[in-house]
């Protein structure tokens, strides 16, 4: 068996993270990487461009081995973790190997959900998590013809515009009433929605999947009104779910994801988890939350890794931000914090711009003199400086109404004067 | 890793929102004066006068490199500016997202992100603001430079929170080296462990602790025996005022006047710090010590403090500074100095040492307290070479500030009635008065009359 003294499992932006931290503390504990890809750590945002070929699979690598070498840091690539033993501290292979661990990260991610749709799982279709993946959409875009996708989330609408590009036919099907739930209220994913709508993209809303069926070298989709559709090439990109079966009969405690406290410590001793696979504190609520973006995975991979080596400088998590940057045709948007709230609810106040003809949105929510949530579409503002105006709860006062009206020059002071 | 980096500061207290910055770095990158193109830009408080400033502060750990999905920010591990490779960013603005400066901005015009590269190293907005609220520090190099001597003082020595000895001592060692050997004379350095107990020693050269009177002769005599041995070790004292100022007097004035090769750097925390705050003949007017306390009739001190680098300048030394752990590029450069100048005679080095605990201020104000002494000309930083015979001041103050600014950051100075205060400004300027007549500045003042 095997042994080392820091063990992380997944490579991605958390893991990264993680291994960064404990570098910067520990230069010598024993750090080993597992990844069940054999490829270099990537991000699985890059995904959609590879996809439309902006950017080749061969360029998409977060580190190299000369990374790894001058940080004295194993890379284990194409090994899969088929379990974790928390009593006996050690961690079994696919290969049959054990690795024995002082401390383990779980940073495995997310998957792929299959919807609950009849047929699907039998029904041959594409999904978008890894390299591969896109590989295999990529290639069936060449062939050209039409292409449903299932799902109006980040994946689904980055494909469809991808393929849309690609010069094929595109359907999105999202079962609730908009495209983008969760980042975007109703009016701004209605722009977003438009914009699709003239580039050739038709978007289906409130309208779930009900049946799927394959003949002849394409799918055939029935939705719950009764419309049929019928495509060459069926994506799928109804959500992920965290990374966690191999978990099963371990004491590592799971909700939706692995539950973390805020040093991203699990419920097993000497088990931390970080990025799309935990389920950590919220910044804005009491409640613990999946947050599978970027950012959250690289501050939870800090803090992890930070917490396993000891370092005393480890600031505990202040909860995770729902928040994302998407671009679509030449557009530019973006979503922070409580963007959906309405101005309806008790104690907030929102101030929205809204251009349907410029193609502009600015909406920011105010929680008295302090801002809780804030999305855009083609406004001038800095996305992190909004961010950070959040997660600092910087209170305006009367400058309030100055930063409602011009929130770039604003939040530029106010975060100027912070850092001081 | 541990590389220290060239940085823009700001001062937005300088800034007056010309916008020059702006225009000369669209021009740079973009040719136009545009301020789209701008990868400085600054923001107005229109309520008020104030200016806030947003530019890529090329972070220790960035976070737009850390969020980048397409590995196409980096920092640069030789000159530390985190580079935005244009051929391998794919869009996504999660950068953007992950930068609290406003780092990196949209280009409305390109449609690309851009972001600060520092113009390779000598930026252009440092070079327009005529109002100088950018500076380019580049006292990284010094550090990295000083981070390969080696550190000849242990960790865990038992020196007060903030304690400015620690500090110095340190840096004073990195430089001058191992070969040497040094004296301690009862005060805090010793006190703080340099001398050891029970036969460990803090430092890690060989290391005596003379009397508070004979340091300088014990170091002569040293001295002495390793020239008749045929060897080049450098001796250096850390004598507190006490040592210097005081009763060690007589010893150091008569090891200047034989032209001893030593360093002797005088540790001036304007008393005896470590049995408790005594005054001494460094203490300077008004200043409260627990032997000129502040009561209905006694305010603190009511002599001035004896200027003992001028008195070592008129011992004709090789070399004589004053010096300060708020300055250290100047100081290092004084220690260069020093050491060859010790190879000849005497080198005497004044460093003004803050004491937090003596003083009455919180440690974390240590290297400010330094700073405004200097900025007020209460410690004015300068050096004399005895072979040109003249005084220079290494630190030139333009504008000095009033003394209220330093003296208002120590509780010592609490007390102080405005006709005390009066009189301390009126010693400041009479004591730049006085170094200017040996300085190149009168002499140039003279010949123009």
């Amino acid at each position: 068996m095997s042994r080392t003294k820091y063990l992380i499992i997944g490579s991605s932006h958390a893991g990264l993270s993680a291994a960064e931290a404990i570098r910067l503390y520990d230069q010598d504990g024993a750090l080993t990487m597992i990844s069940a890809e054999k490829a270099y750590p990537y991000s699985p945002t890059i995904l959609p461009y590879v996809v439309s070929g902006k950017v080749h699979e061969d360029r998409i690598f977060l580190r190299d081995q000369a990374w790894f070498d001058k940080r004295n840091i194993r890379f284990l690539n194409g090994a899969t973790v088929t379990g974790v033993h928390a009593e006996k501290k050690s961690v079994s292979l696919e290969s049959g190997r054990e690795m024995s661990y002082e401390k383990l990260l779980i940073a495995t991610g997310a998957e792929p959900e299959l919807p609950p749709v009849a047929g699907l799982k039998e029904c041959p279709h594409y999904k978008l998590r890894t390299v591969d993946d896109a590989i295999n959409i990529r290639g069936a875009l060449k062939k050209g013809g039409s292409a449903i996708v299932l799902g109006g989330g980040l994946i689904g609408m980055h494909a469809a515009e991808n393929m849309a590009r690609a010069g094929l036919k595109v359907t999105v099907v999202e079962m609730l009433r908009q495209v983008l739930p969760g980042y975007f209220d109703p009016q701004a994913a209605g722009l977003i929605q438009k914009v699709f709508t003239e580039n050739g993209v038709k978007i289906l809303t409130g309208n779930p999947a009900t049946n799927v069926t394959s003949a002849h070298g394409a799918c055939a989709v029935s939705l719950r009104n009764g419309l049929d559709l019928s495509a060459h090439v069926l994506l799928v990109a109804a959500g992920v779910r965290p990374r966690i079966s191999f978990l099963a009969g371990s004491p590592v405690g799971t909700d939706a994801g692995i539950l973390v406290d805020e040093r991203m410590r699990t419920s097993a001793q000497d088990i931390w988890a970080a990025g799309d696979v935990a389920q950590a504190g919220s910044f804005l609520g009491p409640e613990k939350i999946l947050n599978g973006i970027v950012p959250d995975a690289v501050e939870q991979g800090r803090i992890a890794g930070m917490d396993m080596a000891g370092d005393p400088s480890l600031k505990p998590y202040s909860g995770g931000i729902a928040m994302n940057t998407y671009s679509f045709f030449g557009n530019r948007s973006f979503s922070v914090g409580l963007s959906l709230a309405e101005a309806s609810e008790e104690d907030l106040e929102v101030d929205t711009i809204y251009s349907p003809a410029g193609l502009k949105y600015q909406k920011l929510v105010f929680r008295e003199d302090r801002l809780i949530g804030a999305s855009a579409i083609n406004a001038a503002l800095d996305p992190g400086v909004i961010c950070q105006t959040i997660r600092r709860k910087v209170q305006m006062g009367e400058m309030k109404r100055g930063f409602a009206a011009s929130p770039l020059e604003y939040g530029r002071l106010f975060m100027s004067r912070l850092w001081r | 890793m541990g590389k220290s980096y060239h940085t823009i500061a700001f001062y937005p207290e300088r800034c007056d929102g010309c916008g020059d910055c702006v225009k000369a770095c669209s021009r740079a990158k973009s040719g136009t004066q545009d301020p789209v193109h701008s990868r400085i830009q600054v923001a107005r408080d229109p309520g008020g006068a104030s200016f806030g400033l947003a530019l890529c502060r090329q972070c220790g750990e960035p976070q737009c490199v850390m969020n980048c999905p397409a590995g196409a920010l980096k920092k640069d591990e030789e000159t530390g500016i985190v580079r935005l490779d244009d051929t391998n960013c794919v869009g996504c603005h999660l950068c953007t997202l992950a930068c609290g400066y406003g780092g990196i901005t949209y280009n409305s015009e390109t449609g690309q992100l851009m972001k600060c590269d520092m113009c390779g190293g000598d930026p252009v907005c440092v070079k327009s603001c005529r109002a100088g609220a950018l500076e380019l520090k580049t006292g990284a190099d010094l550090y990295n430079a000083w981070g390969d001597y080696e550190d000849l003082f242990v960790p865990g020595i038992s020196a007060c929170l903030g304690c400015n000895s620690e500090l110095l001592i340190r840096h004073t060692l990195r430089r001058v080296g191992p070969n040497t050997v040094v004296a301690t004379p009862p005060g805090c350095i010793a006190g703080v462990g340099a001398v050891g107990y029970n036969g460990l020693t803090a430092t890690k050269t060989p290391v005596f602790h003379p009397l508070l009177t004979n340091t300088a002769s014990m170091l002569a005599g040293a001295r002495r025996y390793y020239n008749r041995i045929g060897r080049d070790v450098t001796m250096l004292a850390f004598a507190g005022d006490g040592g210097a100022a005081d009763v060690g007097f007589q010893s150091l004035s008569g090891a200047a006047e034989r032209g001893e090769q030593m360093i002797f750097i005088c540790v001036d925390n304007e008393g005896y710090m470590n049995t408790g705050v005594q005054r001494s003949s460094t203490t300077p007017f008004g200043a409260w010590t627990s032997t000129t306390p502040v009561g209905t009739v006694l305010r603190g001190k009511t002599r001035d403090a004896k200027p003992l680098p001028v008195i070592m300048m008129m011992h004709n030394c090789e070399y004589v500074a004053t010096a300060s752990t708020a300055f250290m590029q100047d100081y290092y450069e004084k220690l260069e100095k020093a050491i060859i100048a010790a190879k000849r005679g005497m080198a005497y080095i004044h460093v003004f040492s803050p004491c937090p605990t003596g003083w009455r201020f919180l440690p974390s104000q240590l290297i400010e307290v330094g700073r405004k002494a200097v900025e007020s000309n209460m410690v004015p930083l300068w050096e004399y070479d005895h072979r040109e015979s003249r005084l220079r001041f290494t630190h030139p103050v333009q504008n000095p500030l009033p003394v209220t600014q330093y003296l208002r950051l120590i509780g010592k100075y609490r007390h102080l009635s405005q006709e005390q205060i009066d009189r301390i400004q009126k010693v400041a300027e009479a004591g730049i008065r006085m170094l200017r007549h040996f300085s190149d500045e009168k002499d140039e003042r003279s010949a123009a009359v």
